[in-house]
């Protein structure tokens, strides 16, 4: 076991069960580390959801020992954990957006919530939509967008605040194929900065998309980790495209 | 594709989340709709029983003070003369009391005049004998012992003199209007704690309906403070123009009924009015509705938001 200061996430023995129900996640051990990029993989209902919430702190485990960016953070107090969360960035697979807001406030949010000034934040909002190609859409509430607008936004305010981790589950799920390849270039993008990026996805064509990615595979459950590399240290890094 | 125009401005944010882009967010925040009349209606109660309450209080305390060191001397005689004999002996021997602040017999006409409305005009003292009194004032409390000696001094120059402290008459009215004040007091107590479970409810409803929200605020790191504030600035201004309302009807309410019982032109009920102070308490009843209502919000709040991890 490990977890030092140089991991962005280290699961140790995670299981996670709701209410009295079979375990969702079970022996669950892994690390991540910084300006990696991940995929996260598996049947529909083989627990990515669910290891996604954990990483994004809306869901405690079982059991295990979970440490994010050096801290415990299944015994760190209820007050520490918001800071927590805006090291992260996160695309719900719903989205998640708020209906009553515009997309630009939706993109604002993270920003305001973290008590950026007004004047400080029109800018880089705009800009970030202008990224995303939906700059002309600023004004639009979420329920006139497209899901693949809907998407972008998404993952405008997931993105905005440069986090340390972005997770995106099945951001691809609601887009055509050409719209997916974009989002996974943008992803590239935001990882190139230094941002670890985990994607749960079950389409297994996007792994081709991204080189030197590593593959985490849920099956029933359980982190199937032939090669080790996910564990610390490292045996040897498994890219898409290459062993799998 | 370029690289993405992000911002490191959300790592050294300063400034609290609040004004029209916060409130914006969680619109039906604001408890609308009855919430403020239903405020309005609690804190015009609350004036209403407060000011009765206090009134009474006045009106107690000032017959009390005013009572406190009273007597009243009857002499208890049929015949008139020797009613006048011994009422004069009994004013001499009263004035000669160091005790004594002051005595009055009062005066045949006097008395004829507080008798009229059951006598009539022409009350005839030989036929019906109306004692002769004495309106004695002492310099202290007409307590069991002072009353006591001043019987023992008028009865050996009175024998059918009769002596009653002046509170005592009033013993069992006093009581009646200290239980008006409990009632009264109990009521204050009742409506703030109708109107905090007022807010409570509302705030649970308004939580539900934006459950959705706040779970995303949360995720993007919100805090439970920050949650709560944008229910506390709703409740807030609802609870400052229910309070301005009920205080406003309140007011009005007490002042036509003080304008009432002043009409009755009672030299007790003319007691009863409010002082300064006690409309310095009344101004504050809406001011300590706002507190209420807000610090409801914020335990319901923040109670609930705390359940989600």
């Amino acid at each position: 076991m490990s977890g030092g200061d140089g991991e962005v996430a280290f699961f140790d023995n995670v299981g996670l069960r709701y209410g009295t129900g079979k375990e969702i996640l079970t022996d669950v051990s892994f690390s991540l580390w910084p300006g990696s990029f991940y995929f996260l993989t598996g049947a529909s209902g083989a627990g990515k959801t669910s290891l996604l919430k954990l990483l994004y702190l809306s869901q405690r485990p079982s059991r295990g020992i979970i440490r994010m960016f050096g801290s415990d953070v299944i015994t760190l107090p209820r007050s520490r954990l918001p800071g927590f969360r805006r090291r992260l960035g996160v695309v719900f697979q719903d989205f998640r957006l708020v209906e009553h807001l515009s997309a630009f406030d939706n993109v604002a949010l993270p920003l305001r919530i973290a008590g950026v000034d007004e004047s400080e934040l029109v800018q880089p909002v705009s800009d970030m939509l202008e990224w995303v190609g939906l700059a002309h859409r600023a004004e639009a509430k979420p329920e006139t967008l497209s899901g693949g607008e809907k998407q972008r936004v998404a993952i405008a305010r997931a993105v905005i605040g440069r986090p340390d981790m972005l997770l995106a589950d099945e951001p691809t799920g609601n887009v055509d194929p050409e719209m997916a390849l974009k989002l996974m270039r943008l992803f590239e993008s935001l990882n190139r900065l230094g941002t670890t990026v985990i994607v749960a996805t079950h389409d297994v064509h996007l792994l081709q998309n991204v080189r030197s990615s590593t593959i985490m595979r849920l099956d029933k459950g359980r982190l199937a980790d032939p090669t080790g590399a996910l564990r610390y240290p490292p045996r040897r890094p498994v890219h898409a495209g290459g062993t799998r | 594709m370029s690289t993405p125009p992000v911002t490191d401005a959300a790592r050294s944010g300063q400034h609290s989340f609040e004004g029209a882009k916060a409130q914006a967010l969680i619109p039906q925040a604001r408890l609308a709709g009855p919430m403020p009349w239903v405020l309005a209606i609690m804190v015009a109660l609350t004036v209403l029983a407060a000011g009765a309450g206090l009134s009474l209080g006045n009106l107690a305390g000032d017959a009390r003070s005013e009572l406190s060191g009273g007597a009243t001397v009857q002499i208890l005689q049929a015949d008139p003369a020797t009613r006048a004999e011994q009422a004069q002996a009994a004013q001499e021997a009263l004035q000669a009391m160091p005790m004594m602040e002051q005595s009055r017999q009062i005066p045949q006409d006097e008395l004829d005049a507080l008798l009229e409305p059951w006598l009539g005009e022409s009350g005839d003292a030989e036929t019906v004998p109306v004692p002769a009194l004495i309106d004695v004032r002492l310099e202290g409390r007409a307590d069991d012992a002072a009353i006591e000696r001043l019987r023992q001094r008028i009865l050996q120059v009175a024998p059918d003199a009769r002596v009653d402290a002046q509170s005592d008459w009033l013993q069992p009215v006093f009581s009646a209007l200290t239980s008006l004040q409990y009632v009264a007091l109990a009521l204050v107590l009742l409506l703030a704690v109708t109107s905090a479970a007022a807010v409570f409810l509302a705030a649970r409803s308004a939580l539900g309906n934006n459950r959705e929200t706040i779970e995303i605020v949360h995720l993007l790191g919100g805090t439970d403070g920050q949650i709560a504030q944008l229910f506390q600035r709703a409740i807030l201004r609802d609870s400052v123009i229910g309070g301005g309302v009920g205080l406003l009807l309140g007011l009005a309410a007490v002042l036509g009924l003080g304008y009432q019982f002043a009409a009755l032109d009672s030299g007790m009920i003319g007691g009863g009015g409010l002082d300064w102070l006690d409309w310095i308490l009344i101004a504050l009843i809406p001011v300590l509705g706002v507190v209420l209502a807000v610090a409801t919000a914020r335990f319901t709040v923040l109670s609930a938001v705390r359940r989600m991890l």
